[in-house]
């Protein structure tokens, strides 16, 4: 069964907060579920399916159906770290098809900002997480492992620190016309390459920005959208994968989008090309890089011509990515990218993206997201979604 | 040029399935697990072979010997050091730390040999050195 057509996004909403020491996890996502809910034009009572990932506080979906005082008969906590929300789409369409509930709530919220986490630090394993002992002890943390791949990345290919910059030069572009960005000034690609390595071979500019917040989407049946007063915006295609160390058979140049990005294509029936503006998962900027190669937007390899010289820069490239200035200057909530990459997609086929960054007749728009550590074990969920 | 230092080095929790290697490693044996039925050696070692699902798996001693394949040295820390992942002589890629060099000369390509440093709790680590 397919799930082409048969479910739409009704409602989106990104926290405007990007430090939110007096709220609590659990406040912030009951304001993104309102506000996404405000924006749909239904309220709590409608919802009766929930998702949500490892960013709920407590016992996932338990705790937060009880906090939000939700009545469900659906629910899905698919963790696949910050891509997880893109997959919750597609499962709510899923739920949806199968007649298991009408309007479906996702939400994401935290607040690594105000609790001090950072990407050079390493992540607490559980001892019964069965790497502990393979990998704990390396100090990985977020930015040396996408260190790697970069590295393996740019000996593979040529790839250069000046390609991976462009990335971060155009979500500059961008982030200057969004209010709510973190970091609103255009850069360039020397001041990507001026500031400091934080690990080879990327550069403080290289990473994305860490803040709290959060965001919501709801969910919902055919019928319900057409009923609604918003602009229309169907969920045509989707893919989910892992890639893992596949018994130490290691290959870093490529992520799981190999896989969930021809299955989305093939369940949407458009082609790369068709895309007319891409949201892309930028914890850093060779995460963009690798892809963009994966999604079948350029070939294997030539991701670092593909990105250069403007060409993700709306009104001026030939892939408008990331117009709210991406995890790389707007917005990274939880450390989780994948929610705001979904609502980004949404705002431009309603047209609702700022001017100076919103693609002419937007018809066509993906979506895409890696989650956990790319040099590991990540998840990846890829979503296509049509202007009706 | 940048000397690596020796850093402290997170606990390694060994369990039912990787008690042995630290066991041996205490003995600067370095040990992989491989699949008797298809032949294959796999990192990280388990008990059941990731690439047959076969439980017919024993612990080898390896070489020691390897060839890095990707490292990233994180220098905004206050002991800069090299995540890498080296490829061992016997086939398998591991995760591990290039350490006793100069993090500055690394290079991708460059042959490694094992060297056990001691974790905060006193179990051996494997990490690697140039040759």
């Amino acid at each position: 069964m397919s799930i082409k057509g048969k479910a739409y996004i009704a409602g989106v909403f990104e926290h405007p907060t990007r430090k939110a020491p007096d709220k609590s996890i659990a406040q912030l996502h009951a304001e993104v579920a309102d506000g996404a809910l405000a924006d749909a034009g239904l309220s709590r009572a409608d919802v009766d399916g929930y998702f949500c990932a490892a960013d709920a506080p407590g016992f996932g979906a338990s705790s937060m159906v009880d906090y939000l005082n939700l009545k469900v008969r659906h629910v899905d906590s698919t963790e696949l770290g910050g891509c997880s929300y893109i997959a919750h789409v597609a499962h709510a369409a899923q739920a949806i098809a199968a007649g298991k509930c009408n309007v479906a709530l996702v939400t994401l919220a935290g607040r690594p900002r105000s609790e001090g986490h950072s990407g050079t630090m390493a992540r607490p394993r559980d001892p019964n997480q069965p790497d502990q002992p393979w990998e704990h002890p390396y100090g990985v943390a977020t930015v040396n492992g996408y260190g790697m791949c970069a590295m393996r990345h740019m000996y593979q290919y040529g790839t250069t620190s000046e390609q991976l910059a462009w990335v971060k030069v155009a979500a500059s572009h961008h982030a200057q016309h969004n209010p709510n960005a973190m970091l609103r000034d255009v850069v360039t690609v020397e001041d990507v390459l001026n500031s400091p390595i934080i690990s080879d071979p990327l550069h403080r500019l290289d990473c994305c920005v860490v803040s709290d917040g959060g965001g919501a989407v709801v969910v919902v049946r055919p019928e319900i959208a057409k009923s609604l007063e918003r602009p229309r915006v169907k969920i045509i295609g989707a893919g989910e994968a892992i890639k893992h160390q596949n018994g130490g058979d290691i290959d870093l140049t490529y992520s799981a989008a190999v896989w969930s990005g021809p299955a989305a294509f093939a369940e949407a029936g458009v082609k790369p090309a068709d895309i007319k503006y891409a949201s892309i998962y930028d914890s850093f900027t060779i995460t963009v890089i690798i892809q963009l190669e994966d999604l079948g937007f350029c070939e294997k390899g030539k991701g670092g011509r593909f990105v250069a010289d403007g060409n993700l820069i709306s009104g001026v490239g030939k892939l408008p990515f990331n117009t709210d200035g991406g995890g790389l200057c707007n917005n990274h909530p939880s450390n989780r990218g994948g929610m705001t990459k979904v609502i980004e997609a949404v705002r431009q086929l309603r047209g609702e993206a700022h001017p100076a960054v919103q693609v002419k007749n937007c018809d066509l728009a993906l979506a895409h997201g890696t989650g956990l550590q790319l040099a590991t074990r990540h998840g990846a969920a890829t979503l296509i979604l049509e202007r009706e | 040029m940048l000397m690596a230092k020796d850093r402290k080095i997170p606990a390694p929790t060994p369990g039912i399935e990787s008690q042995p290697f630290f066991d041996a490693a205490k003995e600067s044996r370095f040990l992989i697990r491989k699949c008797r039925a298809c032949g294959r050696a796999h990192w990280y070692p388990r008990a059941i072979c990731p690439f047959c699902a076969s439980a017919d798996t024993a612990w080898v001693e390896a070489s020691g010997k390897g060839t890095i394949y990707a490292y990233s040295v994180m220098r905004r820390v206050p002991e800069p050091f090299a995540l890498a992942y080296v490829t061992l002589a016997e086939g398998p890629t591991m995760l591990t730390n290039i350490v006793d060099c100069d993090l500055d000369a690394l290079r991708i390509g460059q042959a490694v040999e094992i060297v056990f440093k001691p974790a905060e709790n006193g179990l051996p680590v494997p990490m690697f050195k140039p040759v």
